[in-house]
């Protein structure tokens, strides 16, 4: 898909539950080594949703954000797009009452989306291409999650909360998308069948053949798309499922340390699962400048990898400060709670009806 | 919560819709058909403001059903910049945070569930306002 | 108007009564006040209760106890306000007959609340449903946000409003028909388990079941009954907003001020001709507000008073010398009549161990939800 025609992000914003679990509480439960499992997965704390927080409830509050800096009239908005791995309704979408918080209804698109982590990048791809065929003056996409990690398994380290919103449109633009393209695979690495509380996934077997794969040739793909070279990225954020994964693939790439820190949150915010590349994203979005390259690719299980490439515009220093920033979240004010009460939030714990 | 109660009132619990008198000014939520100060029957659409403090509190350790196994929580009574006052759950903050005259924000939450098979319920709590978000 | 009296009075222990349906409590207590007053007939009834239908699944209670009474055919008001249905079904019922429309008329309340209905959902029905109890405030959260903001304002400190309860359990303990008649220590109160901070257990009045009943009669009727009515010298009612944040000033109750200032107006007196009170101690802090804005103290003076034993069985002003909602127990659609009740066997000389010495002009205050509307009526000797 060509970019290059000024469409691109308008407003973005992100939300992160105040809530945290540290690795060495989880470890301290399941009887683990936590300095283990800090070097292996180089993960140090995750976000909890409180009890009253869902993919709904963020996805409006990150949705605000980006309403704040996008400075548009909500009702302009012709679609609202939210990817998630955990909608709050098997069946009754997330998008209508995100749509009505917002003050975007009536005159509205709405579709849920979800394919594992790359829920949020499946709707910011659709958003941007109503975009630029022309079809809609703006469009909202919204990536959130409050993924959830059986007890006792690896992924209870790093199964998080959290999300973001990016309004999509031709007018007052701040990211410009230059280039999408996405790589994409039967690959059952990860599912969760109807009716289970808990997802299932491959082991190691999520690694080079799912995750790794799939950024990598995205990732390769869209550099040669484009022409540029790494060099030429000023920053590069990746789905990041552990701390470890987005750096391996980031340096196979040909990334170096300095491109990915900015967007690298997973240490303190863990995997927001369709909130992971689009918080990275977030991040870098807030601290970055006018001209700046930016390579963002997710991943989701099953699989595949959108990858986007985008170039800021002088806009972009005028509205940062107009919405919380991903930094202050992840290092601001939080509140640390013990496996108890981490079972009791994420309704591991069969409270009686 | 029987879905029509509970979709009439998604323009006040989801976006703060009130009514603001032509006549004296004064702001009604939810919406009225008479102005409670000057009786008059004219009102223009007003969204109420987000930001407030906290009049008065108190933390609840005996729930209704619906908020079994999520004591104790905070409701408190909070005034709006606007002069307007709700009754609100304290999110987030631990009871001991909680004062009369702290700032608050209002957010976007899941109050309950309908039980099981039900309805999500969703509408307004506040935070307490910090430095950072 | 004619003038009215009470010539007699009915009424069932007070507590979780399991052995009795409502019909049966009710009847039980209507009962008791026909017999008491010695008339063979009955020209018309009305029974305050709260909610029915969402205790027992009961609506219709005019037609259903009136046919179990034995006053089939008899015109029968089921009246409501929340907590004060049994205060303003005695209004109606004296209304009535100083209208001149009715000469012999049963005012009653009841409440059968340990059925298994959720109390807590049921009760909360007394406060906006939609901007009040949707956002989870209970019952108990909006008198407790009234106690902290009281206690902001004025310094009214926690042992105050304790002692409140520790006041009417002494009562209680002298009232045979008291649901909990027994003494209780501060320390009990202050370290019992929270309910809403900062109101504990002890705080609150306990759910119970029972009922009341009066007959009344014009007064110049009553001699024919009674030696010893007492007459309805005034009767107030009034409104507040329904939700406790809608007020300007959540530590006055407005429908108490109002409804009491037209009591005193009718009866031609101001409080501190007051002998003695029933009010609504739903809370302990609710009992500290009304003494305030029944003008007995200055507002923000109530805790200090509390303290200082103004209102004790001995002193100058007794109140809630029943033992209140708190001992006696508060059957929601009982309280009102029962709190008329009280007021009219200590005016009688028929109050035993808790008797007031030279009771002529009682007060009884009752009031529904946090404040939302409260009925006073003004009683005295003939």
């Amino acid at each position: 898909m060509k970019g290059g025609h000024m469409a691109g992000i308008v407003g973005y914003g992100a939300y992160l539950p105040k809530f945290r679990i540290k690795v060495e509480e989880i470890a301290r439960q399941w009887g683990a080594d936590p300095e283990a499992i800090k070097r292996g997965l180089l993960l140090e704390e995750k976000t909890v949703p409180a009890p009253d927080e869902d993919t709904i409830t963020i996805s409006v509050e990150a949705g605000r954000n980006a309403l704040r800096r996008a400075g548009i009239e909500p009702s302009k908005i012709g679609a609202v797009y939210v990817g998630s791995e955990s909608h709050p309704y098997a069946v009754k979408p997330t998008g209508t009452v995100v749509a009505e918080a917002l003050a975007i209804t009536p005159e509205v698109h709405i579709a849920d989306y979800e394919f594992a982590c790359k829920g949020g990048t499946e709707a910011m791809f659709v958003a941007y291409c109503e975009v630029v065929a022309g079809a809609l003056e703006y469009a909202l996409a919204i990536g959130a999650d409050t993924s959830q990690g059986a007890p006792g398994d690896a992924l209870e380290y790093s199964a998080s909360a959290g999300g973001s919103a990016f309004i999509f449109g031709k007018e007052h633009v701040l990211a410009e998308v230059l280039e999408t393209y996405s790589y994409t695979t039967d690959t059952p690495d990860f599912w969760r069948r109807e009716g289970e509380f808990y997802p299932q996934h491959g082991g190691r077997f999520t690694g080079e053949p799912a995750y790794f794969k799939h950024v990598y040739n995205a990732g390769k793909a869209i550099l040669e798309k484009t022409g540029l070279t790494p060099r030429e990225i000023t920053y590069a954020v990746f789905h990041m499922p552990n701390g470890k994964f987005p750096l391996t693939v980031g340096k196979r790439l040909g990334f170096k340390t300095e491109q990915l820190e900015v967007g690298w949150i997973v240490p303190l915010m863990g995997n927001t699962y369709s909130g992971s590349s689009p918080t990275g994203l977030c991040a870098i979005l807030d601290v970055a400048k006018p001209n700046d390259l930016i390579l963002m690719v997710s991943f989701g299980s099953g699989a595949g990898s959108d990858a986007f490439v985008y170039r800021l515009t002088d806009r972009l220093p005028e509205v940062q400060d107009r919405a919380p920033k991903v930094r202050e979240m992840l290092e601001g004010k939080r509140y640390y709670v013990n496996y108890g009460t981490y079972a009791k939030f994420r309704n591991k714990i069969k409270l009686v009806e | 919560m029987p879905s029509p109660r509970y979709w009439r009132e998604i323009p006040q619990r989801y976006r703060l819709e009130a009514s603001k008198c032509k006549q004296c000014g004064v702001i009604s939520f939810p919406p009225r058909a008479v102005c409670p100060e000057c009786k008059s029957r004219d009102f223009d659409l007003h969204k109420l403001s987000e930001t407030g403090k906290i009049v008065t509190y108190s933390v609840i350790h005996v729930p209704p059903r619906e908020f079994s196994g999520h004591t104790p929580y905070t409701v408190a009574i909070i005034e709006l910049a606007d002069g307007v006052r709700l009754t609100a759950q304290v999110a987030d903050a631990s009871p001991d945070e909680v004062a009369i005259g702290k700032p608050v924000r209002l957010v976007f939450r899941r109050l309950f569930d309908e039980g099981k098979s039900g309805i999500r319920c969703y509408g307004y709590k506040c935070v307490l306002e910090t430095e950072n978000v | 108007m004619r003038e009215v009296a009470i010539i007699g009075a009915g009424i069932t222990k007070f507590g979780e009564i399991w052995d009795k349906s409502l019909r049966q409590i009710f009847v039980e207590a209507a009962l008791g006040a026909i017999d008491d007053s010695g008339v063979d007939h009955i020209d018309s009834m009305y029974v305050g209760s709260m909610t029915p239908a969402l205790f027992v699944g009961q609506e219709h209670l005019g037609s259903l106890l009136a046919d179990y009474i034995g006053l089939t055919a008899v015109p029968a008001t089921r009246v409501e306000s929340a907590c004060a249905s049994g205060g303003v079904a005695l209004r109606h019922a004296y209304i009535e007959v100083a209208s001149g429309m009715s000469d012999i008329v049963l005012a009653g309340g009841v409440e059968k609340m340990t059925d298994g209905a959720d109390a807590t959902y049921a009760l909360a029905s007394a406060s906006d449903r939609e901007y009040e109890a949707y956002n989870g405030v209970t019952f108990p959260g909006l008198y407790a946000m009234i106690a902290r903001l009281h206690m902001h304002k004025y310094g009214t400190t926690r042992e105050q409003i304790a002692m409140v309860a520790v006041k009417n359990h002494k009562n209680g303990s002298l009232n045979p028909n008291a649901q909990f008649p027994r003494e209780i220590a501060l320390d009990t109160v202050l370290n019992s388990s929270p309910v809403a901070e900062p109101l504990t257990l002890m705080d609150c009045s306990p759910i119970s079941d029972g009922a009341a009943c009066v007959v009344l009669c014009p007064l110049d009727l009553a001699k024919q009954y009674t030696d010893t009515p007492v007459k309805i010298a005034a009767t107030g009612f009034a409104t507040d907003t329904i939700a406790l944040h809608q007020r300007k000033d959540p530590t006055v109750l407005r429908a108490v001020t109002s409804a009491a200032k037209e009591a005193y107006r009718q009866a031609n007196i101001n409080p501190s001709q007051i002998d003695l009170a029933e009010v609504h101690d739903c809370f302990t802090i609710a009992e500290i507000c009304v003494v305030e804005d029944l003008g007995f103290v200055d507002k923000g003076a109530g805790g200090k008073a509390i303290e200082q034993g103004l209102f004790a069985l001995d002193a100058k002003l007794p109140v809630n010398t029943s033992g209140g909602l708190k001992a006696k127990g508060h059957p929601v659609g009982a309280t009102g009549v029962a709190q008329a009740i009280e007021i009219f066997e200590q005016l009688r000389g028929n109050a035993g161990k808790r008797q007031v010495k030279n009771a002529r002009v009682g007060l009884i205050q009752n009031m529904g939800g946090s404040g939302g509307s409260s009925v006073v009526h003004i009683l005295t000797v003939v």
